[in-house]
């Protein structure tokens, strides 16, 4: 097979910098107007709101007045302590960093995926995919930006999209039961209510840290078979893929833990981790058919045919519905349970204006649009569907990591609006950027895969 | 002549050699009956000139039917004819039903594919196979060709089986 290579033609690149550029203006706009509006609508209807929704907490926590007399009063100090507490930054400001908080998440996402993809492919010892791995390898060079972007980050938004980074909260008049429960989970060794929540930001580190290293690892060997040829490299990383295999498992549920669940830290939900999962695992997967159906367009990747976009058609499909099947999970057993402190999550975001619409366009968009659209063979085999549906897919789970964040932060104060659109932009912008350019260092598909000659017959 | 009682059988050892005879029989005029393997001959179907099947559609609608089947009991079971306050909830309400209704979908949808299947490939329980020949439950392939269906005569259809790599031509001739 010859070699072949992705050039990042100076075009491509200008297109990326004006859509950074219009992402970068919509931003400022957005901020603008959230400056000039944001008193108005904290002090209007949506401050009717917020108080009806206290009225529903307090009314659930009243008549769950159960023989555990804690969980009651819990809830009801959450009420008071967030009206008495701490109201942070501006609502601009801190709808900038939710946002900021919000695509950290999405994006760093993205880039894990990119490696889990590939470390999956060789444990399972897959040949279909021989063609096109070189796409999830360049995704997951966003990893050493997005731990980069997010520990720094996490620094300017902790006071205010954490909520239990307040030290006032673990003693004294504020003293909150439930976070003083919890708080080993986060300043272990320290002490409750430190400024440095250490065992929190070294799983942070510890996490990227690792996943970078067998990034590196695999690359090095997925590299070094194109110049020698040898079979060894092939097992060298398929050692390597389930070592990461094994530590992905782990890493990923306690990070959705860390990064999103933590938000609204009285709450939990022991399904959180596969949500978070099944979101990240299905949007990359279409972000990865994405790119292969772009570069095909452009008359690359000649090694891969309708047959093996057929099976990360599939792909796309089966995990569609293995999200919804999650979400429901988690949606079903909070609701038939209906205890008040699980139930405030979704009271959260069904019983509002700002969020009711992004809670059913979530279901739209990353399940009944994919489940239906893909459902036939064809659907799966021809490109201008999948062009279709992976951004249906793609912009369906940025609103997922947007629901899952913006109301514990915003609470009645969030919105949707060129902030949103904003940010989403110059991160995709920063991600394609590295992706494409990192792409483009290395030949497009792996000329000595041992498997390359399986993947060319593979039919289906 | 009747149709489906006659029968002019190639014998094939090679499925290679299968799928270039299946080519240059169809090419020479022949309507080709069925092609019996052992084992899946890729690409074989593509060559016969088959089209692909509709069974995904009639899973479809079972699935669609499986779906209103339960919808429609859960909320006339719980709603109407016996309704009962289950943790305070409506009577009819959508999400204890989902997952009744996941499973009914995927049952009636799979045994409906199941049974058309059956049906259009006319397959019973009763019914006593018509084998070709022996030896394709072990490592022949058999090409077999519709004698009442092909306007050639005999010996033509057997001197082009011949030419394609058949290793025997034989007759078959089914009584019932």
């Amino acid at each position: 097979m010859t070699e072949e290579r992705f050039s990042f033609t100076s075009g491509a690149k200008k297109t990326l910098m004006i859509i950074g550029i219009v992402g970068f203006v919509l931003l400022i706009l957005g901020v603008i107007m959230n400056m000039n509006s944001g008193h108005g609508h904290g002090d209007g209807h949506g401050g009717e709101e917020h108080a009806a929704l206290h009225q529903v907490a307090d009314d659930l926590v009243a008549s769950a007045e159960s023989p555990q007399e804690g969980a009651g009063t819990h809830a009801a100090e959450e009420a008071h302590g967030e009206e008495g507490g701490h109201h942070g930054s501006a609502p601009w400001l801190k709808n900038v960093f939710t946002n900021l908080w919000v695509n950290n998440v999405y994006f760093t996402g993205l880039g894990i995926i990119g490696l889990f993809f590939v470390a999956i492919q060789y444990a399972a010892q897959a040949g279909w995919s021989a063609g096109m791995k070189r796409i999830p390898l360049a995704m997951a060079h966003w990893l050493p930006f997005a731990g980069i972007l997010m520990f720094i980050s996490w620094w300017i938004v902790k006071a205010d999209v954490f909520h239990w980074t307040h030290s006032d909260l673990y003693h004294g008049d504020h003293a909150d039961d439930i976070l003083i429960g919890k708080s080993t989970l986060w300043f272990w060794p320290l002490a409750a209510g430190s400024s440095v929540p250490l065992f929190y930001l070294l799983r942070m580190v510890v996490f990227f840290v690792l996943w970078y290293m067998f990034f590196i690892w695999i690359k090095r060997e997925m590299l070094a078979e194109d110049i020698d040829g040898d079979v060894k490299h092939w097992y060298k990383a398929r050692k390597f893929s389930a070592i990461f295999l094994v530590i992905f498992a782990v890493s990923s549920s306690v990070s959705a833990w860390d990064w999103i669940m933590s938000v609204d830290p009285h709450w939990f939900s022991t399904m959180f981790g596969w949500y978070v999962f099944a979101s990240w695992w299905v949007n990359g997967l279409a972000v990865i058919t994405l790119i292969v159906v772009v570069l095909k367009q452009n008359g690359y990747l000649k090694v891969v045919n309708a047959n093996h976009l057929h099976d990360i058609g599939k792909f796309i499909f089966g995990f569609s519905i293995f999200w919804t099947y999650i979400w429901f999970s988690q949606f079903l057993l909070i609701y038939y349970a209906n205890i008040p402190e699980e139930t405030i999550y979704f009271i959260e975001r069904l019983d509002s204006s700002q969020y009711k619409w992004v809670f059913f366009l979530n279901l739209i968009l990353n399940f009944l649009l994919p489940f239906l659209l893909l459902m036939t063979r064809d659907a799966k085999r021809h490109m201008s569907l999948l062009k279709l549906v992976c951004p249906i897919v793609i912009v369906g789970h940025w609103f997922d990591f947007y629901l899952m964040i913006t109301p514990g932060v915003m609470q009645e104060n969030g919105s949707f609006g060129f902030t949103e659109i904003g940010m989403l932009m110059i991160f995709g912008v920063a991600f394609l950027f590295v992706t494409l350019s990192n792409l483009a260092k290395a030949p497009l598909y792996a000329k000595n895969h041992p498997m390359l000659e399986e993947s060319l017959h593979h039919h289906i | 002549m009747e149709s489906n009682k006659n029968f002019v059988l190639g014998i094939y050892d090679d499925e290679d050699v299968l799928l270039k005879a299946v080519t240059k029989v169809r090419e020479s005029g022949v309507k080709i009956h069925e092609v019996y393997s052992p084992f899946p001959v890729h690409g074989l179907d593509e060559v016969l000139g088959y089209k692909r099947t509709r069974l995904p559609i009639a899973a479809f609608l079972f699935g669609l039917l499986g779906t209103t089947l339960a919808l429609t009991m859960q909320t006339w079971m719980l709603g109407f004819d016996w309704p009962m306050i289950i943790g305070g909830k409506n009577f009819a309400s959508i999400p204890p039903f989902v997952p009744v209704t996941f499973e009914l979908t995927v049952l009636l949808s799979a045994l409906g594919m199941v049974g058309t299947f059956m049906i259009v490939s006319d397959l019973k329980p009763y019914k006593k196979p018509r084998l070709m020949d022996i030896r394709i439950t072990d490592d022949k392939h058999v090409m077999a060709i519709d004698l009442a269906k092909n306007k050639l005569t005999v010996d033509q259809i057997k001197g082009i089986i011949g030419d394609s790599g058949a290793t025997e031509v034989n007759d078959k001739k089914f009584e019932d």
